[in-house]
This record gives C-alpha cells, structure tokens and sequence, in this order.
C-alpha cells in the first residue's frame, strides 16, 4: 500500500512543480513589474511613500499601490517617483492623476458639491444628535415640583452632617 | 443519506421556526403560557434542527461528500482536516446556515430566559423566530448547502488558499456569534417597543434584561474582529491591519452601535432614562448586522475581503433587511414618542458622559457607514465613481474619536444626577499628568519626531493610567492600610474591574496603533542567498530558499535571520505557497515577535537582483508595538467576560443590588 501512495505523491509533486513552473511562465509572460527602487534623496521619497497610500492600484479590489503587488501598481509608483524627481508637487501629480483615471483614483476623494454630504456629514451628524438631546432635555419638565426654600435649607443641614469623607457618590 | 437528513432538518427548522412565530404571537394575544411555552418549545427544536443541518453540512465535508454541490465547490481531498471542517462555513451556503444556527441557537436561549415578564418575552420569541424563519427560507429556498450535483465530480475545487488559515477557521464563527447576537437585542426592543410600557419601573428592568445580551455579543464581535484583522496582517503580507476595507466596516458599524448600547443600557438600568434611545441602538446594532451581511455577500462593494459574492441573493438580503428594519423603525418612531423620560440628570454627571460616550460613538458609526455607502450611492445617482479610503477617516473618524477617548477616563469618575466636575479633575490630575509626561518621552523616543504621535501616545497612556486610577480609587490604594485596600479590591463588584479592564485596553490598542502607523519601517529589494536588508536596526538575511511539500500546496520557503546590534539573531521562515487545486499562490509571513515590536518578513517572486544574480524580492517591516494592537482588544474583551459574569451572578441572585459604598 506505501508504494503506490508514494508513487502519488511524487506524481503529485511533479504536478504541483508543473503548476509553479507555468504560473511563473504565466507571470513572465506579461510585462515584468519595474522593480522598486527608491529614489537618493529621503525626503523625497517620504514624499512618495505618503503618496502611494493615496493612490489606489486601479485593477485592485481595494488596495493603495503602496501594499499592492499587481503589475500596473509597480508602474504607477515608478511614474510617481519620477514626477517628485522631475520636481514636481504632490498636487500636480495627484491633479494628472486624476486627469487620466478619474477620482476613483484616489482614496481622500475631492472636496466638491456631491461629496460634501461625505466629508461634512459625519460632523453635521454629531452636532445633530447633540442638538437634538439638548432639546430633548430642556423640553422635558421635572417629574416633581422644584423644592421649597425651607427644604432646600433642610436639605443643606442633611448633607452639611453627613459630610463623610468615605462617602464615595457613586457605588459602582 | 446524512446529507438527506440534513436538508430535511433544515426545512423542518424552518417550519418550527415559523410555528414558533405564530403560536408565540398567538400566546401573547391570547395570554396563554401553554401556546408561548409551546412556542419556546419550538424555538429550542428549530435551534437542534439548524444544529442537525449544521453537523451533516459538516460530515459531508469531512467526509469530502463531492456529490453536495457546495462541498464541491469548496473542499479538496488534500486539505487538511481543520480546513475541511472550516470550509462548511467558507461558503455563502455554509456561512448562512452558520448565520442560522446562532440565530436560532440565541433564540432558544432567550426562550429558556426565564426571568423575563410573560408578555415581553413571548413578544421577543415570536420577533425572534420570525428572523429565524425569514433567514432560513434564504437557506431553504435560494441558498440550500446540501444541493446535489449530478454526475458526481471526482475532486472539489478547493476552498480559495486565502481562506486556509487557522485564525481564519475560528474568525467567521465568534464574528457570526457576535453579528447575530445582536438579533437579541433587536427582538426584545421590538417586544419593549410592541408591549408599550409606560410604566417607569418596566425601563431599568429592559436596561438589564438587554445588556448580558448586548454584553456577550459585543465580546465575540470584538474577538471576531480582532481575529480577522490578525489574519489580515499576517496573511495578506501587506504588513497592514486594518484598511478601512467596506467588509472591514461591515463589522466595524455592529461593533460600534453595540459599544453604545452597551453604555446607553447602563442609564436605562440605572436610572430608568434614555430608554427610547437604547431601544434605538439595539435596533441599529443588528440593523448594522445585515446590512454588514448583505454589504459582504451581495458583491455590490469592491474589497479585499469579498468572498463567496452572489448578487442574486444579495437581493433577497436586501429584502429581508428592509423588511425587518424598515418595519422595525416605524414601529419605533411611532412608539418612541410615548416612552416615558425616566430620572433627571445635571449634563455634567455619570449620565450625561455616557450620553457624550454614545453620541460620539453614533457619530463614529455614522461615519464608517457614510464612508462605505457614500461612493455606492454617488455612482448610483450621477455615475460619478470615487474612492472612500483610509485618508478620509483619518480626517473624520480619527478626530471624532480623539475626542471621545480624551473625555473617556472621566466618565467612571463622575457621580449618577450631579458631579463634581472639580473633584473629577483633581483625582484624575496626577494620571493626566503622567500621560503628558509619556507623550513627551514618546516624542524623544521614536524618529523621525511626530507630533500628532506623540500626543496618540500621550492619549494611549492617558486611557490606561485613567482606569487605572479610578480602579486605585475605589480600593484606596496607597491610602488606606494595605489590608483594607486588599479588602474593598475583593469587594469590587466583577463588572468595576471589567470596565477598567475594557477601557485600559482601548488604550493599549491605541498605544498600538498609533506607534505601529506612525512609525513603521518599510524595506524591499531583491535578495540573492547570503545577501541582507536593513529595515531600522534591524538587519534581515536570506540564509537559503528551498521547496518544500506541504498536504495540499507547494512552497518556496526562504530561511532568514533576523539579527540586531545588541540583541540575539533569530531564524524565522517565510513562505511562498501554490496551491494546485486552485492554481492560487499565497504568502506566509515571517514574523519575529520581539518584545512588543514585530518584524515582518514576507518573500516574494523570484527575480535578479541589480547585480544580476538569481535572487528573490523580499520586502521587510519593522512594526514597533504591533503586538499591542491585537493584545488590546483581547484585553478589552476579557474585561467584557468578566463584566458579563458579575451579571449573570446578580440576575441569579435576583433584585440584590451591587454592593454600596
């Protein structure tokens, strides 16, 4: 029984060999990714790095050419790098960007009519719910009558006694 | 056969359920304990049938059954066994039936709760089982796991290589546990809102009856999340954790809605107010729950995580989830205005910061979801298509967030109706004090020198040493004898140390996630065998790449060594695997934990390096405290468990009330 398993195993083994050997064929096949290279100056190239978290590889599920290995994300990050070389701004290069591929582009979307909803919603959000609980409490009545000027001085003698540094206000 | 009887358990599940419905509705028209107790019965006998249904789904797998469509789809004889087992919730099939089997299973529980009033809980059973009926006739009629297929192929298509992975095998069930967990919460505020309570009593007895179940939810959601975004980390080989991916927030919006519940309960149990916005967020909690399932399965959002995507069936989700909300919310913007306002409270009390806690986490989650559906809806109304990535919540959610998270640490410290707001300051000044002195050493400590991350580190350490001070408080550290500071600790009620617990670990994670994204170092370039990288201090070496054989795959697997001046050098493996069934390649990274920091290695395609040699690209990160970005949620949801069990020691114990000061 250990022969014919073995045998399947190294038949397996030639099959999976075949299979990396045609992926890498596959691979060879389409243009070869620009490898990285960074460019000399540092900050320069913090420039890019910042840039290509920005930027989203454009075949990509959702991924910012930073993280991605697809071919086209090598190129656009080598198109970066060579626009920051050529001395250009980080504007300029997100502005053609944009030219050529849309605002899908890039992951911060434009500051426009139709996105002020998105950029400013979540703000308008919050001052809302804030607004809307203010006026929930101030319309609201207390449940019972405020007190009387003799309580309030009773109340004051209650708690002038009873002043225990112990006393924690809150028990849990 | 096993198969047959697993079909057939599932639609008898399906009919229990919708016998369940109706016999508990009719129960509670008619006020009849037989028909509700007939109705729990049916509740408990839908959740064996979906668990019948499940086990079966999963023999078929084990068993790698080819003849189920499903299991053809996604096994393989060469798997693994754990991979088999996990491939029967990898599927949209198989994971609904998961999603079905926590639904009905958390509907039997609350069936069995019997410390709920006759008319809420059978309400809540007839709401409960009329989700479980809606959800399994998806299953039954659109998504059915044990289609046959005819003629019977000889091998399965395997799961996609991705999905192989042992932190991946555990994360689908605690998220499904905590997604559909929520469906409790839904269904009781449902039950309050239909039974109409004017009473101020019924309010705080809701607020407790809800929060375990929020409680226990919110704590596999917190694991579930947390599992994920570690698979993330070290599967996908980005050297990233968390991207705000649209399936990242799916799980994101739960998490936060439910985070709120769980503080909006406590002023509805306490003191009887906010009731109707309580109700509000355990309706949003699991409204979120579908909508993150019909966001994930339906395919209509681009993301790295889209796995087993039908647009079909996205529909019928769709439909169910407006069905079940939409009814929901009329419901309650219809009865919402009669609910009574319960206790008074000045704004700066205990009250008041957990009004402030919930309205920034609304706001967060208004967020995110905005952030996910924004580029749908603008594509959908002017064909416009943009991108919602991580720089838009940098600059939305992160402040939002920042802001909550400086008010934190003074919440715990402020009395219920009126605080002192001065006192408040004074206990908490020598902590605030100390976090300032953090940030300051946090912005010597790292280069290049950041700010904005010194000040997160400051705020990290500002939330951990504020829960810890108030911990220190209430035992009278350093200030009474030891004895007695040691007896008010063992007289501190579970739940103080749960939230201390789950506040100091949001700052962890904080510390974490800031020091990791503000100072992660980045390295790649090819490598030929002997040749190395430095990535900060450290200096990685390609020692030898070699093929290795593994059950289903075939690897390149390089060995490296990790070396820093001063420290020991370690080897770690990091693995290029094919996978033949699915013609996919995978990465496995190599991580070498050192004390808090990760440094990460992932191994790349062949290719020359620039002096022409044969070599491999490898691409390095130096992730200074990345463990603590997965140590804090762990945290914080052991803080959760042990808060969940100081409340089921009190409902056992009945009305007792915690122990006063």
């Amino acid at each position: 029984m250990a022969a014919p398993s073995r045998v399947r195993g190294v038949v397996r083994t030639l099959l999976a060999l075949l299979g990396l050997f045609a992926a890498s064929i596959a691979v060879a096949q389409e243009p070869p990714p620009a490898p990285d290279r960074p460019l000399a100056d540092a900050r320069q190239e913090a420039r890019a790095q910042a840039l290509f978290d920005d930027i989203r590889c454009v075949v990509c599920q959702h991924e910012a050419i930073a993280d991605s290995p697809a071919g086209i994300a090598a190129d656009m990050r080598q198109l970066v790098r060579e626009q920051i070389a050529a001395g250009r701004s980080d504007a300029q290069i997100r502005d053609d960007l944009v030219r050529r591929y849309g605002d899908f582009v890039l992951f911060s979307p434009p500051v426009r009519a139709g996105t002020w909803l998105l950029w400013f919603g979540p703000f308008v959000v919050l001052l809302g719910v804030a607004a809307a609980l203010l006026a929930f409490a101030r319309r609201r009545r207390p449940e019972t009558a405020p007190l009387s000027a003799e309580e309030e001085a009773r109340l004051a003698e209650i708690l002038a006694e009873r002043r225990d540094p112990d006393a924690k206000p809150s028990d849990d | 056969m096993i198969v047959e009887a697993g079909a057939f358990a599932l639609v008898l599940a399906f009919a229990l359920a919708v016998l369940q419905t109706g016999m508990a509705a009719a129960g509670r028209l008619r006020r009849s304990p037989v028909l509700a107790g007939a109705a729990d019965g049916a509740a408990l006998a839908s959740a064996i049938a979906v668990a019948v249904a499940f086990a079966a789904l999963i023999q078929a797998f084990a068993t790698s059954d080819f003849s189920v469509a499903n299991v053809a789809a996604n096994s393989h004889t060469d798997k693994p066994m754990l991979y088999k087992v996990a491939a029967a919730w990898g599927s949209h099939e198989g994971s609904l039936l998961l999603w079905c089997l926590v639904l009905t299973g958390f509907g039997a529980a609350l069936a069995r709760a019997r410390n709920l009033p006759f008319g809420l809980r059978t309400s809540a059973v007839a709401v409960q089982g009329l989700l479980g009926a809606l959800f399994l006739a998806f299953a039954v009629f659109t998504s059915n796991p044990f289609e046959r297929l005819d003629p019977v192929p000889f091998q399965g298509a395997s799961l996609n290589p991705l999905l192989q992975d042992p932190a991946l095998a555990f994360h689908p069930p605690f998220l499904y546990a905590g997604y559909v967990g929520f469906s409790v919460c839904f269904s009781l505020a449902v039950a309050a809102l239909v039974e109409g309570r004017a009473n101020a009593a019924f309010w705080p007895a809701w607020g407790r009856w809800v929060r375990p179940w929020a409680l226990a939810s919110w704590v596999f959601l917190t694991l579930g999340i947390a599992l994920g975004a570690f698979w993330a980390y070290y599967e996908l080989g980005w050297g990233g954790w968390w991207f705000w991916d649209p399936v990242e927030n799916a799980s994101f919006m739960p998490w936060l809605a439910g985070a709120a519940l769980l503080h909006s309960s406590i002023v509805t149990e306490r003191r009887g107010a906010l009731a109707g916005w309580s109700t509000f967020l355990a309706l949003l909690a699991f409204t979120f729950s579908m909508l993150g399932a019909f966001l994930v399965r339906s395919g209509v959002l681009t993301s790295v995580h889209a796995f087993a995507v039908d647009p079909q069936r996205g529909m019928m989700l769709l439909a169910i989830l407006g069905v079940t909300a939409g009814a929901a919310f009329a419901l309650f913007a219809w009865r919402a205005p009669q609910l009574k306002g319960g206790g008074m409270f000045a704004p700066v009390s205990r009250e008041g910061g957990l009004v402030l806690n919930n309205l920034f986490l609304t706001a967060a989650a208004a967020t995110v979801l905005l952030g996910t559906l924004y580029p749908l809806i603008l594509e959908a109304a002017t064909g416009a298509t943009i991108s919602v990535g991580p720089p838009y919540f940098a600059l939305t959610f992160t402040p939002l967030m920042a802001v909550a998270l400086i008010v934190l640490p003074a919440g715990p410290f402020l009395a219920w109706k009126r605080a002192d707001l001065r006192g408040v300051v004074q206990r908490l000044a020598v902590a605030f004090g100390l976090a300032l002195l953090l940030a300051v050493a946090g912005w010597f400590a790292f280069e290049p020198r950041k700010i904005l991350s010194a000040l997160g580190i400051g705020l990290g350490a500002w939330l951990i040493l504020g829960a810890l001070a108030e911990t220190a408080e209430r035992i009278r550290l350093f200030r009474a004898p030891f004895a007695e500071t040691l007896r008010r600790a063992r007289g501190l009620p579970l739940a103080a140390w749960g939230m201390t617990l789950a506040h100091a670990g949001l700052g962890v994670f904080v510390l974490g996630a800031v020091v990791e994204t503000g100072f992660r170092v980045e390295a790649a370039r090819p490598l030929a065998v002997g040749e190395s990288l430095q990535a900060g201090k450290w200096t990685v070496t390609l020692k030898d790449v070699r093929i290795v054989e593994g059950p289903n795959y075939l690897a390149e697997q390089g060995r490296l060594t990790v070396a820093v001046p001063g420290g020991a050098t370690r080897e770690v493996t990091a693995e290029r695997r094919f996978f033949p069934a699915g013609g996919q390649t995978t990465t496995e990274v190599g991580l070498d934990f050192r004390g808090l920091d990760d440094v990460y290695v992932v191994l790349g395609e062949r290719g020359p390096t620039p002096g022409g040699a044969p070599g491999w690209s490898v691409r390095v990160w130096w992730n200074p405290w990345a463990r603590l970005i997965f140590l804090g949620p762990a945290i914080m949801a052991l803080g959760g468990v042990l808060s969940l069990l100081d409340r089921r020691l009190r409902l056992g114990a009945g009305a007792r009330k915690a122990k006063t000061a």
